[in-house]
């Protein structure tokens, strides 16, 4: 038997890959993750969920509880495979303690069931809005700050239906949890109202030729209902206007968000004048708000007004970095004290107040909103009004919201 | 480590140690005693992870290196196993979920990826070069949108989730360690037999009409048979990896089918090397370090550039992979023994 050296180059080589990972971090510093989409058809959302939980770090100099906060960025694609593995590096290779994330909705219910396995680590939902994210079977470790997709909904399917007058309602949306829950909030009040729903398209994610969804949407229907993100959204409106469609819209929380707003092109054309709901509002006045936009500029690359995400972030990192500063930074407990602070946190945010229900999903006001051409051209969302703290249940009591099913391609439904 | 597929010593057999050969028992030794020092996140995300997608690299490595055939839809076939572990075992996605045991469960999981694969084989065989890759990215592809549209039996953009990896023997095998032991059994397993069967006469019979096939159908050999069946023996392995692979997230969805997922075999393939079986695992390492460090190398951004940056100097460098970077730099390393040869 020969024995080289190359072999023993291998062996060597091969132990250098068993470093133990170095997760101790010192004393003076919290490590935080962020995880986010930084990569897929979600980036440009992602990057500006960066923006938005930087800014709330960036409010507090760095440091909460006189000890320096660094974080840890992990990357997903919008697949919950993705999310997993990314949160799985973060937690158990960097070691961190508290964790922001993740993005989108199906990555929520996966984030979720991986919370379960590991309860000595917080977890603070990012932008994700899946309802089941909290309302059915949920992580007691998983807390939701930002509202969901359902609540963001509030108040845009009774203005439709009165205000608006549209009777019978298209859909359009993508195909996964998310747009379910949004498709469902919007629904809820605008089939109580009257309205019917006759025709439902799901498209699937990162879908680009939308020629055929645009030709089975039927000719009589008064409005079309629009819960697109990102590129498809831009993709939808744009063959839209091209195939002449006249037909008002109504845009779902991120179809007419900055993300979207902020595209070039004839879309523009399509979008003013498409009522919404969400989060945020562009023309909120109130100081609080102005005051986190002109933060929130400073960031780089920075969007005329934050999108929904940097809002939902910023939202979560803020109550991560208040809770870390009650307890004093303390997580050695494996962060007991920490999720105890966090489930009574009630604080101001530039939208309202926020507090949480007993599943840990977020109370909060849901802002419905027009959009509207700026003075310098930009496309706004201008604030028709304020709906006052919305609850997960949407002010229905909650065993009337539980019969009416978990959020699906087929639930609800008035055609 | 049981390397010894033909150990039948015998006094003018050459000794079986030298059969094995030091490389593979030295490696056997570290990749056995790897657990004791690397940690929970090293064993299963690093370790588990690279071999399980090793494994998928040696499926198309044995497709491609012996037979020429360079198919994009090795995740796929490993996906069908996933889904099948999903459906006939148990799930919390409240669709289908049969509950079959483990033990029925994997073997018919396998078995259904390998059937799969062949098919695959079979529509492709009469193609060569860049036209077997069209078609089974073609088939990649649409298995990949037909899962993510498809409610009934693949469930649709969410997939499955809640599968969990069994347990026996008082073990759970996706404990970090016993779950990176299984995979590094299947794993040896699918080597040794591809190292064997490469040197045996039907692997000897795949790579002659691999070189020449006109001439192997003159001699009388059935051309597209024997391609058929190595489809169904790459299936195996690809649907090994698939059971691993679902076993390893205790979720399926189309995502992990989806294209990128395809292109990530076929890097991972061409990055280690087509000319030898440890190739693709040396693939998967790099590829999965890469993937899962490179962020906190130069932030979210641009990582996937430096992703790509890397692969494209280890092909530009080295043609053959890694596999090459070795061969080339191998006689720089002094070939003396450390003691006296045998």
């Amino acid at each position: 038997m020969r024995m080289h050296r190359r072999t023993l180059l291998a062996l060597a080589l091969a132990s250098g890959l068993t470093a133990p990972s170095l997760a101790l971090a010192a004393d003076d510093t919290i490590k935080i993750g962020l995880l986010a989409t930084f990569e897929g058809p979600f980036t440009v959302l992602g990057e500006d969920s960066e923006r938005g939980a930087m800014t709330a770090v960036e409010e507090v100099a760095g440091t909460v509880a006189g000890k320096k906060i660094e974080i840890v960025k992990g990357s997903s694609d919008a697949s919950p495979d993705s999310a997993v593995r990314a949160a799985r590096k973060l937690v158990e290779q960097d070691g961190v303690k508290v964790l922001i994330g993740p993005l989108s909705g199906d990555e929520g219910l996966a984030v979720k069931d991986y919370a379960k396995t590991q309860p000595t680590v917080t977890f603070l939902n990012g932008a994700s809005a899946a309802q089941d994210t909290t309302f059915r079977d949920p992580a007691p470790n998983f807390f939701r700050f930002g509202t969901d997709g359902a609540q963001w909904m509030a108040g845009l399917g009774t203005y439709a239906f009165k205000d608006k007058g549209y009777k019978t309602v298209a859909t359009v949306a993508e195909d996964y949890s998310f747009p379910y829950t949004q498709v469902f909030g919007f629904m809820a009040e605008f089939c109580k109202a009257g309205g019917h729903v006759p025709s439902k398209s799901w498209v699937p994610i990162g879908n680009k030729d939308f020629s055929s969804v645009i030709a089975a949407i039927p000719d009589s229907v008064d409005a079309i209902y629009v819960a697109l993100g990102g590129a498809d959204a831009v993709n939808f409106l744009t063959q839209y206007q091209q195939s002449g469609g006249a037909a008002p819209l109504i845009g779902g929380s991120i179809t007419v968000d900055q993300t979207v707003l902020t595209a070039k092109g004839k879309l523009r054309d399509v979008l003013v004048g498409t009522p919404s709901a969400g989060p945020t509002a562009d023309t909120n006045d109130t100081p609080s708000w102005t005051k986190f936009v002109e933060a929130y500029k400073k960031q780089p690359g920075a969007f005329p007004s934050p999108s929904l995400f940097a809002h939902a972030y910023y939202i979560n990192m803020k109550a991560a970095l208040l809770g870390l500063d009650k307890v004093g930074g303390d997580v050695s407990d494996g962060g007991a004290k920490l999720r105890e602070t966090l489930s009574s946190l009630s604080f101001e945010t530039p939208t309202g107040k926020v507090s949480l229900d007993k599943n840990r999903n977020a109370i909060a006001d849901i802002f419905l909103t027009e959009v509207t051409e700026n003075a310098d051209g930009t496309l706004l969302n201008k604030l028709i009004k304020v709906v006052p703290q919305v609850n997960q249940t949407l002010g229905i009591a909650e065993a009337d919201f539980t019969a009416l099913g978990a959020v699906s391609r087929d639930n609800p439904s008035c055609p | 480590m049981t390397m010894s597929l033909q150990s039948t010593p015998g006094a003018t057999q050459p000794n079986w140690l030298d059969k094995i050969g030091a490389g593979h028992i030295f490696l056997g030794i570290a990749l056995v005693l790897y657990p004791l020092v690397a940690s929970d996140f090293f064993l299963t995300q690093i370790g588990g992870y690279s071999l399980i997608f090793g494994m998928l690299g040696l499926s198309l490595m044995m497709l491609a290196g012996y037979g020429g055939m360079v198919s994009l839809a090795q995740i796929t076939v490993a996906g069908i196993a996933a889904y099948c572990i999903a459906i006939f075992g148990d799930n919390n996605s409240h669709l289908l979920g049969f509950g079959w045991p483990w033990w029925i469960a994997a073997p018919v999981a396998i078995l259904i990826a390998a059937i799969a694969s062949s098919l695959i084989g079979w529509i492709s065989v009469r193609t060569e070069g860049i036209y077997t890759i069209m078609i089974t990215l073609a088939i990649a592809t649409a298995t990949f949108y037909f899962a993510q549209q498809n409610y009934a039996i693949f469930n649709g953009h969410s997939g499955y989730a809640g599968v969990r990896a069994p347990a026996f023997w008082g073990v759970n095998w996706r404990d970090p360690k016993p779950f990176y032991y299984l995979c590094l059994g299947f794993s040896v397993l699918a080597y040794a037999s591809i190292l064997y069967g490469s040197r045996s006469t039907f692997g000897l019979t795949l790579q002659a009409i691999r070189d020449n096939p006109r001439r192997m159908r003159a001699l009388g050999f059935n051309v597209t048979a024997h391609k058929v069946f190595a489809w169904f023996l790459a299936g195996i392995t690809g649907g090994m990896a698939g059971v691993l692979l679902v076993w390893f997230n205790g979720r399926v969805s189309p995502g992990t089918i989806g294209v990128d997922a395809a292109i990530d075999v076929l890097i991972i393939a061409v990055i280690g090397g087509l000319r030898h079986p440890i190739g693709p695992f040396l693939g998967a390492l790099v590829v999965v370090l890469m993937q899962t460090f490179a962020i906190d190398l130069v932030g979210a951004e641009r990582f996937n550039t430096l992703i790509g940056l890397v692969f494209l100097v280890i092909v530009f460098i080295s043609p053959d992979g890694i596999l090459g970077l070795w061969a080339k730099f191998k006689p720089n390393f002094s070939q003396e023994s450390l003691r006296p040869g045998l």
